[in-house]
């Protein structure tokens, strides 16, 4: 092939990449479009409806207007009508009394930022996240925020992944700042690993606290104080515990296939005798921290395979041959307001 | 010996424009390969810009089941780099080796549009590096093999230079793309395809096919005998992988750095992501200078030196009272240290190795760095939790200062050994 020949092949195939790359983006751009100028499939109620009795909040994931703003169901109907609140948030966590949103803004730069809402959705602080948001827990009464991000970019091996996981309280004033700075026991014995990793949060009281601790490839379930600054491992294997309502047992994620890969199910632990249940039927490959619908029953977030960005929250019993079901549809991150 | 690098034949349009000393126009391979180098990081770049948004928002994943396959590929892309070397001198086709590397990561952004699942998406962002590993010693060999001896800084720096703001335009490109089109992830996966298809085509069609070797046999006689690797182990380029290798050991990841930045309070976090960006930009402006000033006053002397800015970047990082200026000192430092030593290494290390095995000798440079800043990644993750950010940023910088003092007398000796043509 002579120089003109190969100069004019490589201005062909640029042209043709050209016109490829933006035929798609505006195909997709225009389709997105559409999609989020149409209205909810789920029949929508105001807010003041859904607000009285128990009910469920979350992150709305139907490819409408309302995607990503958090909405509410009543608990008593989950796949009734919902309430759009206008909020968007990545993941929420709600009390009677606020919420606490985080939130991610992809525009020019990516940055990420915890809300915190009062009772009628209206912002009350605002604070930067150090990384990709994860997780948010309330205290019961509302007067904690604890939120774990991902921190990309700047761990040891500067491709491996690292977690900040940080207390403060509602609204503003006392900051406890990163858990890695807590004093750590694990297995009745003082450590000070280099690799810790503290995530997923879940409150007794203005306290005391459940966390995961991951060290050496390895998690613990921890009891931590707030007061004390101490982190106390309680158990092994356990990701992302939740609390039930009665305080009596946490529900947890476990790794049932260690190794290179990662193959989540749920587990819930009995506080007082340790005694540890398997959901065995219930969801494989999950990646969310539960939450307790009543002292019984859990939900979780599951992605759609088939359709990127929809999600649906899925319930299930917390007996070892239990099988989940579908709860709310295009639903993600749900919390629970008693 | 060989012949004296000033003997070289001038090319015509030189001699004919040639009144004064006037410095011929950077080579037509390093124009062409720099602009391969960009359209592949606008690629990159602009997914790893935005894999973790879409691995949380779209696919669903936490960024630990994906870290966790991550740090397992490191190892992997040293060895694919020496192959790499390896089989470019062996075959003396290094244009050959390049092309496969860099198709090789087109072919993974294809599969990317379709993974779902950690392992998946692990196994292409895995592919993705290894074409990485493969190309990098063949493209530089053909950088150094097209260029006189005494412009080769300037070549690297205006190669490293396109290269960077192929870097610094791929995230822009993609965070416009999500503006236009909201959670338009694929799109952003479509033209970053696009792009490096691009880039492919171009090294294909245009990249010439340099044969180091075969060009040497024509300039001076007797054909360089093949690649053995015993070549590696040649005297001149042994202090240069030792020099390397140390200061490499004290070179901590940028993101401690960025961190130490942000440890102070007085930066925003919402100001994390420009802190690439600012190093990025003092990289491209100053690549080509100090590329130059390197063929003035030695490359290992620049290389050796360069590294003081190093230090200035762990200092000003750490300084007691940290403002916007402090933060901007540090960026430009880190800044210099990449414009003084990433390409001028490549360019040094080419030429400290008998022609036959130039891409191994890059090869084995390169990867020596990467090992050793991996290691030093490593160790000063353990200095931070024991001494504090600012404590252990100041034991590095000392450290560091040393090592270079001790660097410096050998420099001389590895800018005069530095003779092949």
């Amino acid at each position: 092939m002579s120089t003109r020949a190969r100069v004019l092949w490589f201005a062909v195939i640029v042209v043709a990449l050209v016109v490829g790359a933006g035929v798609y983006g505006v195909v997709e751009g225009r389709e997105v479009r559409a999609q989020r100028a149409a209205e909810p499939e789920a029949p929508a109620a105001p807010v003041a409806e859904v607000t009285d009795g128990p009910r469920i909040v979350f992150r709305h994931t139907g490819l409408d207007n309302e995607y990503g703003t958090v909405a509410i169901v009543s608990a008593d109907d989950p796949g009734g009508a919902r309430a759009f609140t206008g909020v968007t948030c990545d993941r929420v966590a709600a009390r009677a009394e606020g919420a606490s949103c985080l939130v991610t803004d992809p525009s020019l730069a990516a940055s990420y930022e915890v809300r915190e809402l009062d009772a009628q959705w209206q912002p009350v602080a605002t604070n930067a996240l150090p990384g990709l948001p994860s997780r948010t827990r309330l205290s019961p009464d509302g007067s904690l925020v604890a939120t774990t991000v991902f921190v990309t970019g700047h761990s040891y091996m500067s491709t491996g992944f690292s977690t900040a996981t940080e207390v403060h309280e509602f609204g503003g004033g006392t900051r406890w700042g990163n858990l890695e700075k807590f004093q750590l026991v694990l297995d009745g014995t003082e450590a000070d690993p280099v690799d810790r990793n503290i995530w997923g949060v879940t409150f007794v009281d203005d306290d005391t606290f459940y966390a995961t601790v991951g060290t050496g490839g390895r998690t613990y379930l921890v009891q931590g104080s707030l007061g004390s600054r101490t982190l106390t491992s309680v158990s092994r294997d356990a990701e992302c515990p939740a609390l039930s309502p009665d305080g009596s047992r946490v529900a947890f994620k476990v790794d049932v296939d260690p190794g290179r890969r990662i193959v989540w199910q749920i587990a819930v632990q009995d506080l007082a005798s340790g005694e540890r249940t398997l959901l065995e039927e219930g969801p494989s490959g999950l990646d969310d921290q539960v939450e307790w619908l009543d002292d019984d029953t859990l939900l979780y977030g599951m992605p759609r395979a088939d359709e990127p960005g929809v999600s649906d929250v899925w319930s299930v019993d917390t007996s070892a041959d239990a099988a989940p079901s579908l709860l709310i549809e295009q639903a993600w991150s749900p919390t629970v307001v008693r | 010996m060989y012949i004296s690098v000033r003997d070289r034949p001038a090319t015509g349009e030189e001699s004919r424009s040639g009144t004064t000393v006037t410095t011929p126009p950077v080579g037509r391979v390093v124009i062409i390969l720099g602009v391969v180098s960009l359209l592949t990081d606008v690629s990159s770049e602009s997914v790893s810009a935005i894999l973790p948004l879409y691995l949380t928002l779209v696919v669903g994943l936490t960024p630990v089941a994906y870290g966790l396959i991550d740090g397992l590929y490191q190892g992997v892309s040293a060895l694919v780099r020496l192959g790499g070397g390896w089989v470019a001198d062996a075959t003396d086709r290094p244009k050959w080796v390049a092309f496969l590397g860099y198709g090789l990561s087109a072919v993974a952004r294809v599969f990317l549009l379709f993974a779902s699942g950690a392992a998946g998406i692990a196994a292409v962002v895995t592919a993705d590096r290894i074409g990485k590993g493969i190309r990098t010693a063949p493209r530089d060999a053909m950088i150094s093999t097209s260029t006189p001896a005494e412009h080769l800084g300037r070549a690297f720096g205006v190669h490293r230079m396109l290269d960077t703001i192929g870097a610094a335009l791929g995230p822009l490109i993609a965070f416009g793309i999500l503006v236009l089109v909201p959670d338009g992830y694929s799109v952003v996966l479509v033209v970053s395809l696009a792009f490096a298809l691009a880039g492919v085509a171009l090294l294909g069609l245009l990249g010439p096919d340099v044969r180091s070797r075969r060009e040497a046999a024509a300039q001076s006689g007797p054909t360089p005998p093949p690649f053995r690797w015993r070549d590696l182990t040649d005297r001149r380029l042994r202090p240069l992988l030792v020099i390397a290798g140390v200061l490499g050991l004290l070179t901590v990841g940028d993101g401690f750095i960025y961190l130490a930045l942000l440890d102070h309070g007085g930066v925003n976090v919402s100001w994390f992501p420009l802190f690439y960006v600012g190093t990025n930009l003092a990289y491209l402006l100053l690549a080509v200078p100090v590329g130059r000033l390197a063929d003035r006053v030695g490359r290992a002397r620049i290389l050796v030196v360069g590294h003081l800015a190093l230090v200035g970047a762990y200092l000003c990082a750490v300084l007691p009272t940290s403002t916007a200026a402090a933060t901007i000192g540090t960026l430009a430092l880190l800044g210099t240290f990449y414009a003084a030593t990433d390409g001028v290494i490549a360019a040094l290390a080419g030429r400290l190795v008998p022609v036959q095995a130039r891409t191994s000798g890059i090869a084995a440079a390169q990867t020596v760095v990467a090992l050793a800043r991996m290691l030093a990644s490593a160790g000063f993750g353990l200095m931070w939790l024991l001494l504090g950010p600012a404590t252990a940023m100041i034991v590095v910088a000392g450290l560091l200062a040393v090592a270079i003092l001790a660097a410096a007398s050998r420099v001389r000796l590895l800018d005069t050994a530095e003779v092949t043509p």
